[in-house]
C-alpha cells in the first residue's frame, strides 16, 4: 500500500540540477532568437529565482535584457525594497509600470472591491508594445493552477496579448518555436515544470536571499472571506472586522488586497520548506482571493493577456 | 533505479483518461485540500453525488462544458519510491497533436481503452504515434471494466488484440503491460481490485513506480557527444576582455577539457579548454547540463552551430531522409517550402518528395501519396538550404529530431525524425 508525499519532481539534487539546466537552456534559445526579451520581475520568490537563473545563464557576460515591474501600487515595502536591492546588486535595468499613472489619466478604473490584481493587464500589455518587447519572461509554474497546468513553455500572445488555449502549438521535444508576427509577442515560462517545494528547495541550495515577509513576522491582520488580510494603501478592515496581532508569513506576495498571509513560526527556509511539505493546501488556494473568484478565473485573466 | 519517470497518457475520446489520472492524484493524495473543494463544488453545481475528478484535470472553461481534454495538462507528483512528470494528453482526433507533444519526452504512456469498445481507430493511431516518437514503456488500462461486470474473458481478448498490435508496433514482449481498471471507482488504480481476481498483475501505481526506465539513449555513456551552440558569450568587461564562450546544453554524451571536437557544418577541429559553469568549471558535462564551452582555438562558431565529438560526428547533408508527422490541418504536398527547426538552427526547407505514407490502422504503406493530412505519418525527402549535422532519431531523440514550420506565421507543422524509426513487423 502506498502512502504518499507532496508533489515535488524532486528527491535529489540531481533533480533540481535538471530543472536549473532546462531553465538556463529556456534562457539561451530566447537570448539567440528574440530581438527584445524582457523580464517581469516583481520580488516575489519565483521571478527572484528567474533573475537568478539568467544570471547563471549569461555568466560571465550581464544579463542580456532588462526587467520590468508592474506595480500595482499596493505592494508591500519590504518587497520593493528588495526588489531594487537584487537589481543594483547584479547591475541589471528596471522598467516599471505604475498601475496608478494608468488610474491617474483615466485609461483604468479602480474596482469597487479595491484590488487591483487585475487592473494590472493593461498597464503590462501597454507596456510591452510601448518597449516592443517580443519575449516577455514569467515566473509562472503548472502545478500552480490548473489553467497554468496547460500552459506552454513558449506561448505565443496574439496582438491584443491573449492566450489562445484551443491554438496552442504543438511543443515537441525541447525544441522551443519562437516565431510570431509583428505585434504578436511569446511569454516564455522557464519555470513551467517547477513545484512550489522544488523553487524553495533551490533557493535554499542557492542561498537565495528573499524579502522578509517570506518568513515568520508579527502583523496586524484582519479575516475577510477566510483570509489574514494586512492594511495598507489598499485599505483596512471594513466593519465588523476585527483586528488581531499574530505570526505570519507570505506564502505568495502580490497585491496586498487581496495576497493573504498565512499564519506561521517559520523563520528560515528549512523551517519554510517543512512547512509546504506538511501543507495541504496550495499556495494560491490559501493565500489568491483573485483565483477565487470563479471557477476559470485565471483562464479568464490569461485570455485577457494577464501573466 | 530511476527516481524520476516521464509518462503520457492516450486513448480515444470518453475512454476515461482524465478521471484516470484525477483518480491517481487523489488516490495517492496529491490532490490538496483547497483543490478538492473546488471540484466538489463544481461536482454538486453539476448535479453529480460524488466529486468529477476529471475536473481536478480539465482546466479550460470549453474543456469542462464538453466534457473533452482539448489540451495537454502537465501534473507533478510523487510517492516515496518515485516522482512522476504526467502530461494528460486528449483524446479527440482534432488535438491529436497535444498527444504528440505529450509523447515526445515520455518514457511511458498509459493508453487507455473503453472496455465495452475495446481497440479503436483512435487507439491505433495513438499507439503509432507512440512508437514512432520512441515511448519505451506501454500500458494498456482497460478502463471501465466495473461496466462488463469484471469479465475476465473481454479483459483477455482485448490486451491480446492490442498486444500484438503493439509487437508489430516494435514494441517487445515485456516492454507492454494490460491492467483491468475502473477509474471512476478506482479498481486496480492504486488499490488492487477485489471484483477482478481473477487479475494477478500490479496495480497502475505499482508498475509506474516499480517499471525499469530504460535509461535514454541520449544519456548513454557510450552515447557521442552532441552540443547544439545556442549563444556566443562574449562579456567584452574589463575582468573578461577576451572571453569567449559557447553556450548549450549536452544534447547527448559528454564533454571535458581535452576532448577533442569538431564544429560543423564547417568542419573545424580544436579540443575543449574548459567547461564553464557560473562561478567555476566543471572536469565533465553530460547528457542534459546547460554549460558553457571555452574552445583552444579562436574558429568561426556561432549560434546553429553543432560542437560534436571529433572521433564520432554526426553526418551533415543538406538532403534528409526523414519520417513526419503531419501536425496541421493545411496540406502538406510536394514542393511545399517550409523551415526546418532543427537543434539551434532554423533554415529553409523544400519537402522534394514524398514517398510513402503509413497506413497506421493496417501497419501497411501507401507508395508515393499525394499528399499528407493532419495527423498522417509519411516518408519524405527534405532538401535544406544549408547542411546539417544529424543523427537518426533511433539514435538520438535530440541531434535526430526537428519540427517543420510554416515561413509564413510560424505555425508548427510537423514533427520530423530523420531516418525511419517507425519498423512494422510483418
Amino acid at each position: 500500500m502506498t502512502t504518499a508525499t507532496p508533489p515535488s519532481t524532486v528527491d535529489s539534487l540531481d533533480a533540481l540540477d535538471r530543472l536549473e539546466s532546462e531553465a538556463i537552456h529556456i534562457f539561451r534559445e530566447v537570448a539567440g532568437e528574440f530581438d527584445r526579451p524582457v523580464i517581469l520581475f516583481s520580488g516575489g520568490k519565483d521571478s527572484t529565482v528567474l533573475v537568478h537563473l539568467a544570471v547563471k545563464a549569461f555568466w560571465p557576460a550581464p544579463v542580456p535584457f532588462p526587467l520590468l515591474h508592474v506595480d500595482t501600487g499596493h505592494n508591500f515595502a519590504e518587497v520593493l525594497r528588495f526588489r531594487d536591492d537584487v537589481v543594483r546588486r547584479h547591475g541589471l535595468r528596471l522598467e516599471i509600470a505604475e498601475v496608478q499613472d494608468w488610474i491617474d489619466r483615466g485609461a483604468l478604473k479602480e474596482r469597487p472591491d479595491g484590488t487591483r490584481n487585475p487592473l494590472q493587464t493593461v498597464p503590462l500589455l501597454d507596456s510591452i508594445n510601448d518597449g516592443k518587447f517580443d519575449a516577455v519572461f514569467g515566473g509562472g509554474r503548472r502545478d500552480e493552477e490548473r489553467a497554468r497546468a496547460k500552459e506552454r513553455i513558449f506561448s505565443l500572445r496574439n496582438a491584443f496579448g491573449q492566450w489562445e488555449p484551443k491554438r496552442q502549438r504543438p511543443e515537441l521535444w525541447n525544441l522551443y518555436n519562437g516565431r510570431h508576427r509583428p505585434g504578436e509577442h511569446v511569454r516564455v515560462f522557464p519555470l513551467s515544470n517547477w513545484t512550489e517545494l522544488d523553487v524553495w528547495r533551490y533557493i535554499q541550495r542557492e542561498s537565495i536571499e528573499l524579502p522578509s515577509i517570506y518568513f515568520t513576522h508579527r502583523r496586524e491582520v484582519h479575516k475577510r472571506d477566510g483570509m489574514w488580510l494586512a492594511s495598507g494603501p489598499w485599505g483596512g478592515p471594513r466593519d465588523g472586522e476585527e483586528v488581531h496581532e499574530l505570526s505570519v508569513r507570505y506564502r505568495t506576495v502580490g497585491d496586498g488586497s487581496c495576497t493573504g498571509a498565512v499564519e506561521s513560526e517559520a523563520s528560515t527556509v528549512d523551517d519554510v520548506i517543512a512547512e509546504v511539505q506538511a501543507s495541504r493546501l496550495t499556495e494560491r488556494g490559501a493565500t489568491r482571493a483573485d483565483d477565487r473568484m470563479s471557477e476559470a478565473a485565471m483562464e479568464d485573466r490569461k485570455r485577457e493577456g494577464y501573466f | 533505479m530511476s527516481d524520476l519517470l516521464r509518462l503520457a497518457t492516450a486513448g480515444s475520446v470518453d475512454d476515461g483518461k482524465s478521471t484516470l489520472v484525477g483518480r491517481l492524484l487523489y488516490d495517492t493524495k496529491s490532490v490538496l485540500a483547497d483543490q478538492l473543494d473546488a471540484v466538489t463544488r463544481a461536482s454538486v453545481d453539476r448535479g453529480l453525488s460524488t466529486p468529477d475528478l476529471s475536473l481536478l484535470v480539465d482546466g479550460l472553461r470549453s474543456e469542462r462544458e464538453q466534457g473533452i481534454t482539448i489540451d495537454v495538462a502537465y501534473r507533478y507528483f510523487a510517492t516515496p519510491k518515485r516522482t512522476f512528470v504526467l502530461a494528460d494528453t486528449p483524446g479527440h482526433v482534432q488535438y491529436t497533436r497535444n498527444t504528440v507533444t505529450g509523447a515526445s519526452t515520455a518514457q511511458l504512456a498509459v493508453l487507455l481503452v473503453d472496455a465495452r469498445k475495446g481497440v479503436l481507430e483512435q487507439t491505433r493511431r495513438h499507439a503509432a504515434v507512440l512508437a514512432l516518437l520512441g515511448v519505451p514503456q506501454l500500458v494498456l488500462a482497460v478502463n471501465k471494466i466495473d461496466l462488463v461486470d469484471y469479465d475476465e474473458g473481454i479483459f483477455e481478448v482485448i490486451a491480446k488484440e492490442f498486444t500484438e498490435h503493439a509487437t508489430r508496433l516494435g514494441y517487445p514482449i515485456g516492454s507492454v503491460l494490460s491492467i483491468p481498471v475502473s477509474a471512476l471507482h478506482g479498481d486496480n488504480v492504486v488499490t488492487p481490485s477485489e471484483s477482478t481476481s481473477w487479475y494477478e498483475g500490479p496495480t497502475l501505481l505499482d508498475h509506474l513506480e516499480n517499471v525499469p526506465v530504460e535509461a535514454d539513449r541520449d544519456s548513454a555513456p557510450d552515447a557521442p557527444f552532441r552540443f547544439p551552440v545556442q549563444y556566443v558569450i562574449r562579456p567584452r568587461t574589463k575582468e573578461f576582455a577576451d572571453y569567449r564562450g559557447y553556450a548549450g546544453q549536452v544534447s547527448t554524451g559528454s564533454v571535458k577539457p581535452g576532448d577533442e571536437v569538431v564544429v560543423l557544418p564547417s568542419g573545424g577541429r580544436t579540443t575543449v579548454e574548459r567547461v564553464d559553469v557560473h562561478n567555476g568549471q566543471l572536469d565533465e558535462a553530460s547528457t542534459g547540463q546547460s554549460v558553457t564551452l571555452v574552445l583552444a582555438d579562436n574558429l568561426d562558431v556561432s549560434r546553429g552551430d553543432l560542437i560534436a565529438s571529433a572521433a564520432d560526428a554526426p553526418t551533415v547533408t543538406d538532403e534528409l531522409d526523414v519520417t513526419l508527422a503531419w501536425l496541421s490541418d493545411t496540406e502538406l504536398r510536394p514542393g511545399a517550402r517550409l523551415l526546418v527547426k532543427h537543434g539551434t538552427k532554423t533554415v529553409q526547407a523544400i519537402v522534394t518528395d514524398l514517398r510513402a505514407r503509413f497506413d497506421e490502422q493496417k501497419l501497411s504503406t501507401v507508395e508515393s501519396p499525394e499528399l499528407l493530412r493532419l495527423n498522417e505519418i509519411g516518408h519524405a525527402t527534405v532538401r535544406v538550404s544549408e547542411p546539417l549535422p544529424v543523427d537518426e532519431y533511433a539514435v538520438s531523440r535530440r541531434t535526430g529530431a526537428f519540427l517543420l514550420i510554416d515561413p509564413s506565421d510560424g505555425s508548427t507543422l510537423a514533427a520530423g525524425l530523420v531516418g525511419k524509426p517507425l519498423e512494422v513487423q510483418p
